[in-house]
């Protein structure tokens, strides 16, 4: 038990670590850099004139709180950190007067539900699909498998999601490619709501999850053609073990705690993947939002998601990582 | 050396696939030191004309010939992933070595350090960048932030074999006769790890012009630039497939395919090269 | 005289390889005939790379690709029936596996699955042969592990939680859990502290005399040897040498190579440097011709280099392959080490 302890307190300030760290790379990104992005982003406004005042006014306070000129750097970064733990980024200049962390939120659960459907998914059949193919190497199907998977898997994932796009949005347009709901139906808790839903993150889904494949399929498959040379798997085979309980238990339970760790590693690259897949399916998530807020010239957006998205994977690997001593009783007894 | 490449070449159909592709595209990317035109003028040729056997690979909306135009792209993308994968290299080697040799509290700081830079969310950061630097954000600078993120995971490989390596004979022979600790480093571990270097040099260009691509479809990178990424964003920006012109869309996706699968299956079958006990398998043993 | 448990005919089992393109053919057992009785532990001995490890993978019927058994028999006579293992089905391996014949495996750190509680294991590995399940098999479990002096807690441990001889003796209880009429020890107590070495031989020896068992033990200790088997037999580059009752082989060794084996054991009171064998055991894809041990022999003549010898009968139960047993004598010093039943 102490173990264990020890093992979620050293994930803990790890995680910590990676939040101080992020945050303080977006302040210094802004702080450090030549042009003044205050004075930047507000000229840029006050040229447009569709803004109300009030509205630059206020992002102009914000601003200058957080990035504000004249102060020390220390004072200044002590005071960033002050208006990000109070949640206040202050309000969005797309969509003023809504507070940008309100938007954030409001994007948060798309992108979670992308991101978390589309990462188990693709750890389970990459892992299961790996690992059988490990063990049985000479398998047809499993060979044909890999070969596509590890095809599919070096492309970025920009690629993908975008010949997905053209396949079924101009050659068979069989499934919506844009949005995450219909426009006709009313969002609530109702069948045909949740049916839109689902309809509509298929295929952004299903593009993370090609491009996902094959890194879990070339891992596993490695990973357990060593370990079937391993003492135990012979001795088990040797002893006459029924089959599925060595692949299970044997091989690829043993496989799996490598994998698991791994799967923390890779969560901050399945969001970037995420952010863009949202950008080309038009999808209504954190991704999408950085983009408009990009292209907005939205700096509190931008900074809201740059900042969840930083706690988010954090937190995500967090959960991650206290699996493991779960799967490995030898991290327990440490 | 070239008796490795020659075996691989005769034994591994993914290794000589993937040289074949690779080559292919440094040879088309070096066309472009032989361009007749500028790649970043518009409206030199008449657009929107189809693969022809004049325009090979045809001319888009922006008058531009896009034989030309995706040499001079391929060209600046390849040297992009070269770049990065160079610089951050040299923060694998230095970090994976010396936490691997050195050990004890060095060893669990760089790593610490090292599982911080796994965990931090890359792109939402290079998006900042971008919104502060906007066009001051040049194809080096990004290099530079992409090389500062694309080094960790290669450390940790690194570092695994040197710390194999520490205890064997011939280390503890260098340090007897009074070898310092970076010439045992540079002269006696560096070419155990090189292996590895060449391989992941491979999957880091992958990462870095991929990552490349991304910003710059999105319109976050300097889009006068002819990379892999800015041909497809004004492809995008002109709806070159809805009105038509898909050979804006279609051939370079085609040529970035080939360019990945052939850098992949390098890598691939290296690691394969490198890992003896997949080797072993291979020969049925 | 006890009746044979296997009965081993003109074995030959090759490694057959394919590597970049060009073949090798590396004949790791190569023609050995050789019985074990019921209820004996028949000792094997051999230095590594003498085939002795393929030899073991053909008796455990554990034959796997690349090594293929070229020609020869191993036949097992077991309480439910005639088993031959060179042409033997998978289901025909799975009908003796465990229950009728067992194998306790080198590196007892490494055999148990590290993710995997024992009792879990237990249940993986003697659940089906011992066609029970639930209460009546933990029961049967516990009962076992009480005689090998385990807990029944062991059973909800993990390998790593366990000591390295409680661990070793663990792995024994798992091969032995089912009364099999065969064992195959296969370097049981290597990397062992001498202290459990001697716990796990005598434990081993208790088990197998109980169950009246028939062990193959196979070690390159000879020390161990003298303190376990009833019988050994040496095999040298793929081929059996010497066989005979442990007391003959170390009091009056009819191969030289087994007479070398058995002087270069330590003995208490020694000062003399031991003679240490020149050369190396040969590569057995390129076997030399003739006896294959006559580039290290002492009396090696011209006819070992050209004529392989055959195995002869030289004295009750005690074969040897050598043209020249007569002039064999126990090296310089020789003596059985005190562990020897006489």
């Amino acid at each position: 038990m102490q173990g264990y302890l020890y093992f979620v307190a050293k994930r803990a300030l790890l995680m910590f670590a990676v939040i101080f760290f992020g945050v303080s790379a977006m302040f210094l990104v802004t702080y450090l850099s030549p042009i003044d992005p205050v004075e930047q982003v507000l000229g840029r406004l006050s040229a447009r004139s569709n803004l109300s005042p009030e509205a630059i006014a206020a992002t102009r306070e914000a601003l200058t709180a957080m990035f504000g000129t004249g102060q020390p750097m220390l004072t200044q970064y002590f005071n960033f950190w002050t208006r990000l733990l109070q949640g206040d980024l202050g309000a969005s200049l797309m969509a003023f007067p809504t507070p940008a962390m309100e938007l954030v939120m409001r994007g948060m659960p798309w992108t979670l539900g992308l991101l978390l459907s589309s990462t188990i998914f693709t750890f389970i059949i990459g892992n299961l699909m790996g690992g059988l193919a490990g063990y049985f190497q000479n398998n047809r199907f499993f060979k044909a498998f890999g070969i596509v998977t590890m095809g599919l898997q070096p492309i970025p994932y920009y690629i993908v999601a975008f010949i997905i796009l053209i396949i079924f949005g101009f050659l068979w347009p069989v499934l919506p490619i844009s949005g995450g709901f219909s426009m006709d139906v009313r969002p609530g808790w109702s069948w045909t709501f949740v049916f839109s839903v689902l309809q509509h993150s298929l295929l952004p889904a299903f593009s993370l999850v090609l491009v996902g494949l094959g890194g879990w399929f070339i891992g596993m498959r490695a990973l357990v053609s060593n370990i079937v040379t391993e003492d135990y798997v012979t001795y088990a085979e040797l002893a006459g073990v029924k089959r599925d309980t060595i692949v299970g238990s044997y091989v690829m339970r043993n496989a799996l705690v490598p994998q698991v760790t791994a799967l923390a590693m890779t969560i901050g690259g399945v969001f970037s993947g995420t952010i863009i897949t949202e950008q080309v399916f038009n999808y209504p998530g954190m991704g999408s939002l950085l983009v408009d807020a990009v292209n907005a010239g939205d700096y509190s957006t931008v900074l809201a998601v740059c900042t969840v998205s930083i706690t988010a994977v954090a937190f995500a690997i967090f959960v991650v990582d206290l699996l493991h001593p779960l799967l490995d009783p030898r991290v327990r007894a440490e | 050396m070239f008796a490795v490449f020659r075996d691989l070449i005769r034994y591994n159909a993914e290794f000589t696939i993937g040289l074949i592709l690779v080559g292919i595209m440094v040879v088309f990317a070096s066309l472009s030191f032989f361009a007749p035109m500028d790649p970043s003028l518009i409206y030199m040729t008449i657009p929107d004309q189809p693969p022809s056997a004049q325009y090979w690979f045809g001319t888009n909306s922006r008058g531009q010939d896009l034989f030309w135009q995706l040499s001079a792209a391929f060209k600046n993308s390849l040297i992009f992933g070269i770049t990065v994968a160079v610089l951050s290299r040299i923060i694998s080697i230095t970090v994976g070595l010396a936490a691997g040799y050195l050990g004890g509290w060095v060893d669990r700081v760089l790593m610490f350090i090292n599982d911080i830079f796994v965990s931090v969310p890359i792109f939402p950061i290079l998006v900042l960048f971008y919104f502060v630097l906007r066009n001051n954000m040049d194809s080096f600078t990004m290099a530079l932030i992409l090389a500062c993120f694309g080094w960790p995971f290669d450390a940790r490989l690194i570092r695994s074999v040197a710390l194999g390596l520490k205890h064997r004979e011939f280390t503890r022979h260098a340090v007897f006769a009074g070898m310092s600790t970076r010439k045992v480093l540079l002269e006696e571990h560096l070419p155990y790890v090189m292996p590895i270097v060449f391989s992941t040099f491979m999957n880091n260009m992958l990462w870095s012009i991929g990552m490349e691509v991304t910003l710059a479809v999105l319109g976050f990178t300097n889009i006068n630039n002819p990379t892999i990424g800015t041909v497809l964003y004004w492809a995008n920006s002109h709806s070159a497939m809805v009105v038509g012109v898909w050979w804006w869309i279609v051939i370079p996706v085609i040529l970035i395919v080939m360019t990945f699968l052939g850098l992949f299956l390098l890598a691939v079958s290296m690691n394969e090269y490198i890992d003896p006990r997949s080797r072993l398998r291979r020969m049925g043993a | 005289m006890a009746e044979d448990i296997v009965k081993v005919e003109g074995l030959k089992a090759y490694y057959q390889m394919n590597y970049f393109g060009v073949s090798r053919e590396v004949r790791a057992v190569d023609g050995i005939t050789m019985t074990v009785r019921k209820g004996e532990v028949y000792g094997i001995a051999g230095e590594s790379s003498s085939g002795k490890t393929s030899f073991i993978k053909v008796l455990a019927a554990a034959i796997r690709p690349p090594l293929r058994v070229v020609e020869g028999s191993v036949k097992f006579d077991f309480k439910n029936g005639p088993f031959e293992v060179a042409t033997a089905t998978p289901r025909e391996i799975e009908a003796v596996r465990w229950k009728h014949l067992s194998y306790i495996m080198q590196g007892s750190m490494s055999v148990l699955n590290p993710v995997r509680r024992i009792g879990r294991t237990f249940h993986d590995f003697a659940s089906r042969p011992m066609g029970l399940t639930g209460k009546a098999f933990e029961d049967r479990v516990i009962a076992h592990l009480a005689r090998l002096k385990l807990p029944p807690e062991v059973l909800k441990a993990y390998p790593h939680e366990l000591s390295g001889g409680m661990r070793q003796r663990v792995t024994i209880g798992l091969a032995t859990v089912c009364h099999p009429e065969f064992i195959i020890a296969d370097e049981p107590t290597t990397a062992l502290d001498v202290v459990v070495q001697k716990e796990v031989l005598s434990l081993i020896r208790d088990i197998q005399k109980e169950m009246n068992a028939a062990v193959v033990f196979v070690t390159h200790d000879m020390s161990v040897h003298a303190n376990v088997a009833d019988r050994v037999g040496i095999i040298y580059a793929g081929r059996l040498v010497e066989e005979g009752p442990t007391r003959d082989m170390f009091f009056a060794p009819k191969h030289p190579y087994t007479a070398h084996l058995v002087a270069s054991l330590p003995r208490i009171g020694d000062t003399k440097q031991r003679p240490a064998l020149e050369g190396r055991p040969p590569n057995l894809a390129d076997p030399p011709q003739g006896c294959r041990f006559h580039p290290r022999c002492p009396l090696a003549v011209d006819k070992c280099r050209q004529e392989a010898p055959p195995l002869e009968q030289v004295g009750p139960d005690h074969r040897t392959a050598c043209w020249r047993w007569q002039d064999v004598k126990p090296l310089v010093g020789a003596s059985a080490p005190s562990g020897v039943m006489a």
